[in-house]
């Protein structure tokens, strides 16, 4: 195997390969035909945009679906968004965005869930601080889907 | 790296004069692809800055003691630089501004409140920095009556003549505002001929020169400009000072854009009367250190030639059209007959952001997103943006070549 070039393994740490995969692949990548709940977020500064929707039953988020365009991590955190609040109560899907945005800014990463655990490939985004509000905006727009307002804003 | 590509200019003797580019990012040279948004500074520039401060530091245009005199002396000694750089009559006509985008308010107030008449309209074009654009649209969204409309953009990225001949037989435009140079397509546009059209159909022309003064030798008066702009921190100057230029007729017929200190005539409590351009439109204290700074950057690429400098970058463009659109997956943006050394493209397995990203790791800069051109990019269905590579008169061939052999590795990490 050749040598890598510099900043390689970092590069590997922020585009780990469920980023990569969820980016080309993103998972409920669609409008739900009902729902009770959503909301758009836009990052301004590069364009990305991330709409949530949710559809709520028994005090749970029943099921999660994204429309949006960006780049690979901010589909992906939207992607992956989907798939793990689908069953969490509101709350429980707050706390693990706020999980979620600790992460992407320290870098820390908690496996202390295995939602978090699936998160924490988003970690790799502190290093890259023009990046972090690619990973977080799907959350800000999935709390403010939550929260009753039409918008949110990564800013 | 150090290829000299034209036998007219030493490009690795030049880029000795740019303290930045000999620092190292993660172990590897440093590749600047983007001095379109702003460009690195040679040590020219750096020191006149500094000896401004250490030497020659005062207010200007007030004391009536030697330092201000000289400070002030240095001060009008950039604005003649400047006039001679563009070519223009009197040094009254150069007007010092923050930036290109402080230019263009400085005209829709001015010009735009007080000389357009209502039911008359402002014409851009498709491919506008939104300096060239929001403006008129606070312009027309003031209750005058004065309306906004633009000149498409060809699918090969240069503006549409016929498009430009039937805005202006409608006989409503009362100024046409248009880039020189595209910040996003590299687009040279044929501003003579645009001036020339414009002024048939009594309309007055400003150009946004932001791209195209660094690029190519600007002469106002052979382009017959009513007003051109340019800033100085893409000029390989200081930030914070920019330079309008205006008809010395139509500047004595505007009203002040800011009021204060330093364009006033004679000051009552109740009212002023204005001083004549250019001071009418410089109110409080001016960038006196960045106006050193403007001036060093001037005679720096006039030592240099501006010829020297536009037949250099011609054949970055000709080696840059080449090798890019050789790269698997890359696509750039629009393919103008004149092209300045701007070239925006998207690569097929990444987004901007990521690519750019990418690029970075290996010390290439280029700016990702939609480069303040947000109406251009949703025209070419473009809303993700593109990464944009621009020139500067320090950029090699080499340099191209690495950015090339990046994108290449880039799909491969991203398919």
């Amino acid at each position: 195997m050749s040598p890598q070039p510099a900043g390689f393994d970092e590069l590997r740490d922020l585009y780990q390969e469920v980023i990569l995969d969820h980016g080309r692949k993103p998972r409920n990548h669609f409008r739900l035909e009902v729902f009770d709940a959503s909301a758009r977020g836009d990052n301004p500064m590069c364009g990305d945009r991330v709409e949530v929707f949710l559809r709520l039953a028994d005090g749970r988020i029943e099921k999660a679906s994204f429309l949006g365009r960006g780049c690979a991590i901010s589909q992906a955190s939207a992607s992956l968004l989907t798939e793990l609040v689908a069953g969490m109560t509101p709350a429980e899907a707050k706390t693990l965005g706020e999980r979620l945005r600790d992460m992407a800014r320290t870098g820390a990463r908690d496996d202390s869930t295995p939602a978090l655990e699936r998160l924490s490939a988003l970690s790799g985004v502190h290093e890259f601080p023009s990046r972090v509000k690619c990973a977080t905006l799907a959350w800000h727009a999935l709390d403010a889907a939550l929260e009753g307002s039409k918008e949110a804003s990564s800013e | 790296m150090d290829t000299v590509l034209t036998n007219r200019m030493d490009v690795a003797r030049i880029r000795q004069d740019f303290p930045i580019l000999s620092t190292q990012v993660r172990g590897k040279p440093l590749v600047f692809l983007d001095s379109g948004a702003s460009a690195q500074k040679p040590r020219a520039v750096i020191e006149a800055m500094t000896r401004c401060m250490e030497t020659a530091y005062a207010n200007v245009h007030r004391g009536a003691y030697n330092l201000s005199e000289v400070a002030t002396a240095n001060f009008e000694a950039a604005r003649v630089a400047t006039q001679n750089f563009l070519g223009a009559e009197h040094a009254e006509e150069i007007v010092f501004t923050r930036n290109s985008t402080e230019a263009f308010n400085l005209v829709a107030h001015s010009f735009g409140r007080a000389l357009l008449k209502h039911g008359q309209v402002v014409l851009v074009s498709e491919m506008e920095h939104h300096a060239n654009l929001v403006p008129w649209q606070m312009l027309r969204d003031a209750g005058l009556g004065i309306g906004l409309r633009h000149i498409r953009v060809t699918d090969a990225g240069e503006l549409d003549l016929e498009d430009y001949a039937r805005h202006l037989a409608r006989g409503d435009v009362g100024l046409v505002s248009v880039t020189h140079m595209s910040n996003v397509l590299g687009t040279v546009t044929p501003a003579a001929l645009i001036a020339r059209m414009a002024h048939e159909a009594g309309a007055r022309v400003m150009f946004d020169g932001s791209q195209a003064a660094v690029h190519r030798a600007v002469d106002v008066r052979a382009i017959d400009a009513d007003f051109y702009t340019f800033t100085g921190h893409k000029l390989y100057g200081p930030t914070g000072i920019g330079v309008l230029y205006g008809k010395r007729a139509l500047l004595e017929a505007m009203p002040p854009f800011l009021g204060g200190g330093d364009m006033i005539e004679t000051v009552t409590l109740e009212h002023s009367t204005w001083a004549a351009p250019p001071a009418r439109f410089e109110a409080g204290t001016p960038a006196i250190i960045e106006a050193a700074g403007l001036l060093a950057a001037i005679e720096y690429v006039n030592a240099i030639g501006m010829d020297a400098i536009e037949a250099h970058e011609r054949a970055l463009v000709e080696h840059a059209s080449a090798t890019l659109s050789q790269v698997q997956g890359v696509t750039l943006l629009g393919g103008p007959q004149d092209r300045g050394g701007v070239f925006a493209f998207s690569l097929d397995a990444a987004h901007p952001h990521d690519l750019s990203t990418f690029l970075d790791r290996r010390g290439i800069c280029v700016r990702a997103g939609r480069h303040c051109a947000e109406p251009l990019h949703a025209r070419f269905g473009l809303e993700s943006g593109t990464a944009r590579a621009s020139f500067g008169l320090y950029t090699t061939a080499g340099e191209i070549d690495a950015l090339a052999d990046a994108l290449t590795a880039a799909r491969k990490f991203f398919a």
